[in-house]
């Protein structure tokens, strides 16, 4: 490959400026003319029948513009299952179900407002297990589907079960069999910026809404919808998303607050913004789900695997998200984390009265990778092979094609596997171990190039140039914090030979942006990347072609470098860029130099087995740490964390670091401190005391290790990186407390006190 | 029933009513329309609202604005210098990779601007110390301490 000028380097975010003036507008900055503030009333049960809801005071108090409740709106049914109305008008499921909104001329009539609804409820019986859900016995929580049809029990009619191979006849082939059974709780995304948005309508009842969704084309699509519902037909929805403080993988639905504000809006005719507090942020915004998960596993005589077999109830909470198919993305580690033949997972989602839960970074990697690497280790130990070693025996290869049917390309598990040994020196620590400090590590695979989860994975996006060589990249792709902008102002800057500071890109407004699947899978560095190369090679050929009489050469020998057109064969033959731009307009019968594409990756949607090539390549990782644990209070201190990450090429290593840094400081408080405490469904620690995120003070000495075999799919030989880094910390953190201390935490977070627990029954304390 | 509160803002001197129970926050961000610090939590437990009150970086969320009363206040609005150009930490943290979705980023640099304006060269236990009660939940911390010991080292 010719040498790069941009891509490769550690070139700042090119949003980092107005970040760090404060410049950045972010929803909470946001106001417009006339603008009013709703506030949501919630429930005060977990699962209750709606008696009576008295709004007549709060609608007596002056500056309040609206009141309503269910049985002031149309019918709407959203979510993914359309299970969720946005105000309940009968019955309530969870403590954050809502049902009742207030539009006020400012937030504290607002909130004043909905204190003096009165609701009066008939409580029902309620579950909050989701295997005591399952029962026959057990409250309903759905009494129908969203269609109508009575209900049988709480399981979601959603199946998800992946056979290949024959998983008996690898059970009866293998020397050692291990089986166990895992547990991850809720934990919430906290993002640093909380949820809102401002919904308006103009004279013709079409929809503005400032957004921070993920998802802003299929947003678009659910407020058409919600438009629909309210009588607004061939009405539009038009997204515009401020600067967005954190996405985490909890903007990739539509949300409940988001239907309630376009209500609200329309109902008072002016703009109205809900912005919720941090409280309602742990409260009622959803968690990522919880899993139990029942897992077996086998190897032969030499180590090799024979089967693994997966069973998994997830607490979808009340209703349904996205969220709901994190299990097509627990089969790519199930069925493809090392070469194992044979494969039988089965999960099933469950209505509970708690919180309904949606998708956090990883999108299920990370709860199943928890139980897919700690039963590596136990059966390592039970082969008597070494962790590292049997994982190495295991590891996948470039060119492979896994049971799921997985094309693999580009394959840097052994590198990074040999990096993490080689940083850990592993071979001499685990030969002379220490008391009460142990070696840990743990891999993953997650799609890195795309992921085929809708009908398209596309990603449009259009180049302008104009007549002083300054590049308008227009992209629907959305950046929240992760980098996606600076990577495709890189890649375009390096398609068209001029310098980053260049390039702009429009970006944030569905009016304006071509169409994009969103911000999900890992996928925009690889998406948009590669839409950026093809419509860069457009436009590129569109200036040469311009060039070629003005400098009397065939296009096909002209290149673009320094803003310099110039004949590759005779360097000295040449003409600024800017010259040869001005004139495709100042001449007679010009043209416009622009141009557009559609990328659509060559990758597949999982077929009714759930097998097909899903992602165009897919990216490796293994994370290995080193612990001590205190024996007399079970606290867990990191000694070194390698993050080694096949990533195909850093597009830009400092942003990329910066992924690797983020996501193993997370993947660290899933492992050690978070956990969203639910008692009966009701959210017990809403605020940053009590709901323990890791801080500067927690350091976590994070060494990341780029390993880069260059996708052959990939811009440039890139692929996804934003997930992976958080997959296999709780694995790898499990697996060195077991080898430090000899117990085994198996669910999450590993908090001092289990570990104590379990250090205590080792020694036959209890 | 409001009071007049007199300060001095990013060395500007203001003088507005306020109602007795507004935070410094409020009014900064409402009255004076300087929106870098940001509400996280509204309990001082993020540190997206830190600003410096004479000297020492406050969670402007749960500071009575009245408490700011003939005080000095510095914003992340006010670290700009009078030729335009970003401060030596403002610079850094863009070098560093310190920025990612930037909510926390204003609140962290100040918190660093008050470590660095009392203890010029700090140790990264130092760092950490003072950026305690700043949450961040991309970048894992790592970027920003980098960023805090170059502008610890660079000389103006």
């Amino acid at each position: 490959m010719a040498e790069l000028s941009f891509v490769g380097r550690r070139l700042p975010k090119i949003d980092a400026r107005d970040k760090v003036t404060g410049r950045a507008a972010y929803i909470n900055d946001l106001k417009r003319p006339g603008m009013l503030h709703g506030k949501i009333k919630y429930s005060q049960y977990a699962h209750a029948r709606i008696l009576n809801i008295d709004a007549s005071a709060a609608e007596k108090l002056p500056g309040v513009k609206a009141v309503l409740t269910g049985r002031d709106i149309p019918e709407m049914r959203i979510g993914f299952m359309k299970d969720i109305t946005p105000l309940k008008k009968d019955k309530v499921r969870q403590f954050r179900d809502e049902v009742a909104a207030v539009a006020a001329v400012d937030p504290d009539i607002a909130a004043e407002a909905v204190d003096l609804i009165k609701v009066e409820y008939e409580p029902l019986p309620a579950v909050f297990d989701p295997l005591e859900a399952l029962k026959p016995d057990a409250p309903l929580i759905h009494e129908t589907d969203a269609r109508g049809k009575p209900a049988k029990s709480n399981l979601l009619s959603l199946r998800w079960k992946l056979i290949c191979g024959d998983v008996e006849e690898g059970r009866r082939r293998s020397k050692y069999l291990v089986e166990d059974r895992f547990q991850a709780t809720w934990v919430s995304h906290c993002c640093l910026g909380v949820s809102g948005c401002v919904a308006e309508f103009d004279l013709d009842d079409n929809l503005t809404m400032y957004s921070i969704t993920q998802i802003p084309y299929l947003a678009q699509n659910d407020f058409n919808a919600a438009l629909a519902a309210l009588g607004l037909k061939d009405k539009n929805t038009r997204i515009i998303s401020p600067a967005i403080g954190g996405g985490f993988g909890s903007k990739l639905d539509t949300h409940v607050y988001e239907f309630i504000a376009i209500l609200l809006a329309h109902k008072t005719r002016r703009p109205v913004k809900i912005l919720f507090t941090r409280e309602e942020e742990f409260m009622a915004q959803p968690p990522r789900q919880p899993a139990i998960i029942n897992i077996a596993q086998g190897c032969d005589a030499e180590g090799r695997l024979t089967f693994r077999d997966v069973d998994m109830t997830l607490d979808n909470g009340a209703y349904t998200s996205w969220g709901a198919t994190t299990p097509s993305v627990m089969m790519v580690p199930i069925s493809s984390l090392y070469r194992v033949p044979n494969v039988h997972y089965e999960a099933r989602c469950v209505y509970t009265n708690n919180v309904y839960s949606q998708a956090m970074r990883g999108y299920g990697n990370p709860q199943a990778t928890f139980a897919v690497e700690s039963i590596t280790d136990e059966l390592a130990e039970a082969a008597g092979i070494d962790p590292l070693e049997f994982r190495l025996i295991n590891a996948n290869r470039p060119g492979e094609v896994t049971p799921q049917c997985f094309k693999v390309t580009s394959c840097g598990l052994k590198e990074c596997l040999d990096q993490v040994g080689q940083r850990l020196d592993w071979p001499v620590k685990k030969a002379a171990k220490k008391k009460a400090r142990g070696l840990g590590l743990a891999s993953l695979i997650h799609v890195g190039g795309g992921a085929r989860v809708y009908k398209s994975d596309g990603h449009g996006m259009i180049m302008k140039i104009d007549d002083f060589g300054k590049v308008t990249v227009i992209t629907g792709a959305v950046d929240i914090g992760q980098g996606a902008e600076t990577v495709i102002a890189q890649v375009a800057a390096e398609c068209l030979g001029v310098p980053p500071e260049d390039i702009q890109i429009v970006k944030g407004d569905t009016g304006i942006c071509p169409w994009d699947v969103g911000t999900h899978a890992s996928r925009q560095a690889f998406i948009a990347g590669n839409a950026a190369l093809a419509v860069g090679a457009k436009l590129k050929a569109q200036i040469l072609d311009l060039a070629g009489p003005m400098l009397e050469t065939d296009p096909a020998d002209l290149d673009i470098k320094n803003r310099l057109v110039f004949a590759k064969s005779n360097p000295e033959r040449n003409m600024p860029l800017d010259k040869v731009l001005r004139r495709a307009h100042f001449t007679s019968q010009g043209k416009v130099l622009a141009a557009e594409h559609f990328y659509d990756p060559p990758n597949e949607m999982l077929d009714k087995e759930f097998k097909g090539n899903l992602s165009c390549s897919y990216a490796y990782g293994t994370t290995g740490v080193e612990v001590e644990v205190d024996e007399e209070t079970g606290r867990v201190e990191i000694l070194r964390y390698i993050a080694a990450h096949d990533v195909g090429r850093a597009l830009n290593p400092m942003l990329l670091e910066g992924q690797i840094y983020g996501a193993a400081v997370m993947g660290t408080g899933y492992a050690l401190t978070e956990q969203l405490i639910l008692k009966e469904g009701r959210v017990m620690n809403d605020n940053f005391l009590d709901y323990k995120l890791l801080t500067a003070m927690d350091k976590v000495p994070v060494e990341p290790v780029i390993v880069e075999p260059i996708d052959e799919c990939g811009p440039y030989g890139a692929k996804g990186v934003g997930e992976p880094g958080c997959v296999p910390s709780a694995p790898a953190i499990a697996n060195a407390i077991y080898d430090a201390v000899g117990v085994r935490i198996k669910d999450l977070p590993i908090t001092p006190e289990k570990v104590l627990a379990a250090l205590k029954r080792k020694r036959g304390e209890t | 029933m409001k009071q007049i509160l007199n300060f001095t803002v990013n060395g500007e001197p203001v003088s507005l009513a306020v109602e007795p129970h507004w935070m410094l926050l409020e009014v900064l961000r409402d009255q004076l329309e300087l929106t870098g610090a940001k509400e996280g939590c509204g309990m001082g437990e993020c540190g997206a609202c830190t600003v410096i009150l004479n000297g020492r970086a406050v969670n402007s969320c749960i500071t009575p604005a009245l408490e700011a009363e003939g005080a000095e206040v510095i914003t992340v609005e006010g670290l700009l210098q009078p030729d335009g150009r970003l401060s030596r930490l403002q610079q850094a943290f863009i070098d560093y990779g310190a920025v990612q979705c930037g909510f926390c980023t204003p609140g962290m640099i100040l918190s660093a601007k008050a470590l660095l304006d009392e203890n010029p060269q700090p140790t990264e236990e130092e760092i950490r110390a003072a950026l305690a009660g700043n949450l961040c939940r991309c970048t894992g911390y790592t970027q920003i301490i980098q960023a805090v010991q170059a502008a610890s080292r660079k000389e103006d």
